[in-house]
Parts: C-alpha cells; sequence; structure tokens
C-alpha cells in the first residue's frame, strides 16, 4: 500500500501560488484577446465577401483541426527565438510566457469565433435592418445593436469556453514556463511526492472550475427566466 | 418627395419580387400600399431606404438617388423614418435610450437635446411614464408608438410604414393607427403598407394596389374605394371588405 505524504504541500504553498499566478495570467490574457479576436473573425465570417469569409473559415478551421499541444510546442520552439531577436531583447525575458499567452489567444479565438457568430446569428435580422433605418453604419449597427444582445446570449457560453482554457493552460508544462500545474510538477519531482503533488493539484482545478461551472449554469438559468 | 420609377428587383435565384413598378408620393401626401401577401409591397417599401437592393430603375428621395454608387445610404436614412411590422425596438436599451441612440449618434446631437426630444416624443404617443422602462415590458402596441416615436425624433422628412399594425392584437390596433392618423392631419409625407382600409378611407391621398411584383392600380383614393378599375382590386377589396 501506499504511504501518502502530503507534508510538502503547506510548505510549497508560496511556490505554487506564483504558479497559480501565472496559470491566471494566461488565461486572463488568451480571454481577452481571443474574445477579441474571435469577435473580429466572427464578424469576417458574415461578411457578404467571399474572400474575407473564407479567410475566417480557414482560419477557424485550421486551428481547430490542429491539436493545442502541437501549437504550443510550435510557439515555443519557434516564437520565443523571434520575439528575442525582433525586439533584441536579452535571453532571459519573460519570453516563455508571452509566446504561450500569444499562443492560447490565438486557438483560442477559434472556438470563441465559433460561439460569437453563433450568438451574432441569434440576434433578429430586423435588428440591423432598425438600425440601418435610423442611419446608422453597419459598424455601429453591429457596436451599438447586434453585439450587445449577441454578448448578452452568449455569455454563458463564453464563460464555459474560458474554463475549458482555464485547465488547457496545464499543457504549457511541455514548457519551461512555470504555472500551477507545472509548480506542482517540480515540488513533486524535487520531494519525492509526485502522487500527492498531482492529486492536490488535479483537487485545485476540479474546486475551480466546478465552482465557477454552478456559477455559470445559475446564471445561464436566470438569462432564461429573464428571456 | 419619394419618386419610384421602373424598378425591377430579382433575386439571385431568379425570382422576380418586382416588376417595372412605378409610383411616387408628394410632399404632404399619404399614400397607402395594399395586396395581397407576396405581393411585393413590403419588398417595394424597403427598397425606398435601401434595405432591399434592385437591379432595374430609379428611386429618387428628396432629390437623391437610392441606388446610385455614391449616394451616403446613412445620411439618407436619418432622414427617411421607417416603422416595422414587428417593432424592432433594441430590447436591451431602456425606451428613452431607443429614442436617443440614433440623435446622438447619427444626427450627433447632444446627449440633454436628444432627451429632451425623446421625452416630448413619448409625450405624444402616450407613453412618457414608459421612458425608464424596457421594450420586453410594454405591450405590442405600446411597443409599436415607441417605434414612430423612435423614427420621429430623427426628425424625418417622410415616414415608411411596413404593415405597421399586422403583428398587433385586435384591441391594440386602434392606438396605433391614432397616432399615424394624427400624423398624416399634419402632413406629414407617408408611405404605408398596410391592410387598414379604415385608415386608407380617413386619410389617404392615393392608394397604390400590388399584385405579384406589379404595380396594378395606383389610383385617387376615392377612384379605389369607388370603382377599382382591375378585378385584382376589385376581388382583393371584396375579400377585405367583407369582414
Amino acid at each position: 500500500m501506499y504511504d501518502f505524504d502530503w507534508s510538502p504541500i503547506p510548505r510549497a504553498i508560496p511556490f505554487l501560488w506564483a504558479g497559480m499566478k501565472v496559470t491566471l495570467q494566461i488565461t486572463v490574457v488568451a480571454m481577452l484577446v481571443g474574445i477579441g479576436l474571435g469577435t473580429v473573425i466572427a464578424i469576417m465570417r458574415l461578411s457578404k465577401n467571399r474572400v474575407v469569409s473564407a479567410l475566417s473559415a480557414g482560419y477557424v478551421n485550421l486551428f481547430r483541426a490542429v491539436p493545442l499541444i502541437m501549437v504550443l510546442l510550435w510557439f515555443f520552439l519557434i516564437v520565443p527565438s523571434l520575439i528575442v531577436r525582433i525586439f533584441n531583447l536579452p535571453r532571459t525575458a519573460n519570453v516563455q510566457v508571452t509566446s504561450a499567452m500569444v499562443a492560447f489567444s490565438l486557438f483560442q479565438a477559434a472556438y470563441y469565433a465559433e460561439i460569437i457568430r453563433a450568438g451574432i446569428q441569434s440576434v433578429k435580422a430586423g435588428q440591423i435592418g432598425a438600425a440601418l433605418a435610423l442611419g446608422m453604419s453597419y459598424g455601429q449597427a453591429m457596436r451599438l445593436v447586434v453585439l450587445p444582445q449577441a454578448f448578452r446570449n452568449m455569455t454563458p457560453l463564453l464563460l464555459t469556453q474560458t474554463i475549458i482554457l482555464f485547465q488547457d493552460t496545464s499543457l504549457v508544462y511541455v514548457s519551461a514556463v512555470r504555472d500551477f500545474f507545472g509548480a506542482a510538477n517540480i515540488v513533486g519531482t524535487r520531494d519525492g511526492r509526485i502522487v500527492e503533488l498531482i492529486l492536490f493539484a488535479g483537487a485545485v482545478y476540479f474546486v475551480i472550475c466546478f465552482v465557477l461551472s454552478t456559477l455559470v449554469k445559475r446564471w445561464q438559468d436566470r438569462l432564461k427566466v429573464a428571456a | 418627395m419619394i419618386d419610384i420609377r421602373n424598378v425591377s428587383k430579382i433575386y439571385p435565384n431568379g425570382f422576380q419580387a418586382l416588376k417595372d413598378c412605378s409610383t411616387h408620393v408628394d410632399k404632404g401626401e399619404v399614400i397607402v400600399v395594399c395586396g395581397p401577401s407576396g405581393s411585393g409591397k413590403s419588398t417595394l417599401i424597403k427598397c425606398v431606404n435601401a434595405l432591399e437592393d434592385f437591379q432595374q430603375g430609379e428611386i429618387v428621395v428628396n432629390g437623391i438617388s437610392v441606388g446610385a454608387p455614391k449616394t451616403d445610404l446613412p445620411k439618407l436614412r436619418s432622414h427617411v423614418g421607417m416603422v416595422f411590422q414587428h417593432f424592432e425596438l433594441f430590447p436591451h436599451m431602456s425606451v428613452l435610450e431607443n429614442l436617443t441612440i440614433a440623435q446622438v449618434k447619427v444626427l450627433g446631437r447632444k446627449k440633454e437635446e436628444a432627451v429632451e426630444r425623446g421625452l416630448k416624443l413619448l409625450d405624444r404617443v402616450g407613453l412618457r411614464a414608459h421612458a425608464p422602462k424596457f421594450p420586453g415590458q410594454l405591450s405590442g402596441g405600446q411597443q409599436q408608438r415607441v417605434a414612430i416615436a423612435r423614427a420621429l425624433a430623427m426628425d424625418p422628412i417622410c415616414m415608411l410604414f411596413d404593415e405597421p399594425t399586422s403583428a398587433l392584437d385586435p384591441e391594440m390596433i386602434n392606438e396605433v393607427l391614432d397616432v399615424m392618423i394624427q400624423l398624416a392631419r399634419e402632413g406629414m409625407t407617408m408611405m404605408v403598407v398596410t391592410h387598414e382600409m379604415g385608415f386608407a378611407r380617413k386619410v389617404a391621398h392615393r392608394v397604390v394596389f400590388m399584385d405579384q411584383g406589379l404595380v396594378v392600380e395606383d389610383a385617387m383614393k376615392e377612384d379605389f374605394f369607388g370603382k377599382p378599375r382591375s378585378e385584382r382590386a376589385q376581388a382583393f377589396l371584396s375579400k377585405i371588405l367583407s369582414h
């Protein structure tokens, strides 16, 4: 029978917390950039211009057809050296975290874009007609009338996607980035308690994601009542 | 004010929704466009402010050609009020914001000025007390009156109504028609797609009857109701007036 020894965990809390901060940073940046970029891609996808629409469809299909871990590796192998060279940075710069953020942003944008596209299409077609009839430009109609309604409808889905993103950030352990999972891994290896640390990390991910999902679910139910 | 000359609209699938349609609305004139469903009347009125495009012919609104590539459509539309069958109020904004948003963002009016104008128009349609509410809290008739006020807030030179009462419960139709009748009596230039023949009798100057994409009849009100020339208009009238 395996003898559990949880004692390394309390001592490692500051180290693990530092890792959690990196995880949260990557998640928040990838969410914000991903939703911004995803909105642009979604609007392009709905464009009447076939070239614009095809470009957007190509982007979405490419990123959805490639495993995330490959995108990450590609970014870790190529982008950091590129960034260092372009901006003439010293090698020590926190370039790895930045490339993780870029990779997750680009990858998530493809998934967010599909949610946002569905959200835009859920807004009644007459709304854009009414906005245009008042003299708004297409951009104003989108920004002031269509997108606010679309985002309200799809907030639960966007948050659910963000919870998945939060879990996926653990994949950066393949690189030198020390996120929460990476930190747990390091502590576990160092103290010979890898099983305990991985169980602990799993429990932390579970609690955070479960609480967030429950909140999203409640919100979704409230939206249903309001609608 | 509105000149529609030989307009045809053909969809990419080959269906021709409008066939060589011509009519006009002079300043201060009220015309009612009627006809069976699928006759093209909604399509025609949407061509006037370019919410629908057309392939042949010309539409001139206040001297500006709607179909010309150089025309500043947002500017043109900001002078042409439009009321839709399904109201199309913005559900995420309060009633008052519905009335002020385009004044501020399109006409560039100051917020206070837009609010003042908005409240005045809500007063006029009898809904000032509902200003802070959201559209979803109002009845259909109230929503349509707000939609009329929203269009009027832009100080339009003419108003287009696309079946403004056909999505309403019968008991709410009159409150909307009353607002429209008052507007007509004040001299607003109006093009109204409707089956409300009572409204046509009361305030219309001319009636345009459409069927299968054609303008079948374009006559003074008295002539249209007195002695419609075409068989199709006669058949339509007898059906609609027999209720």
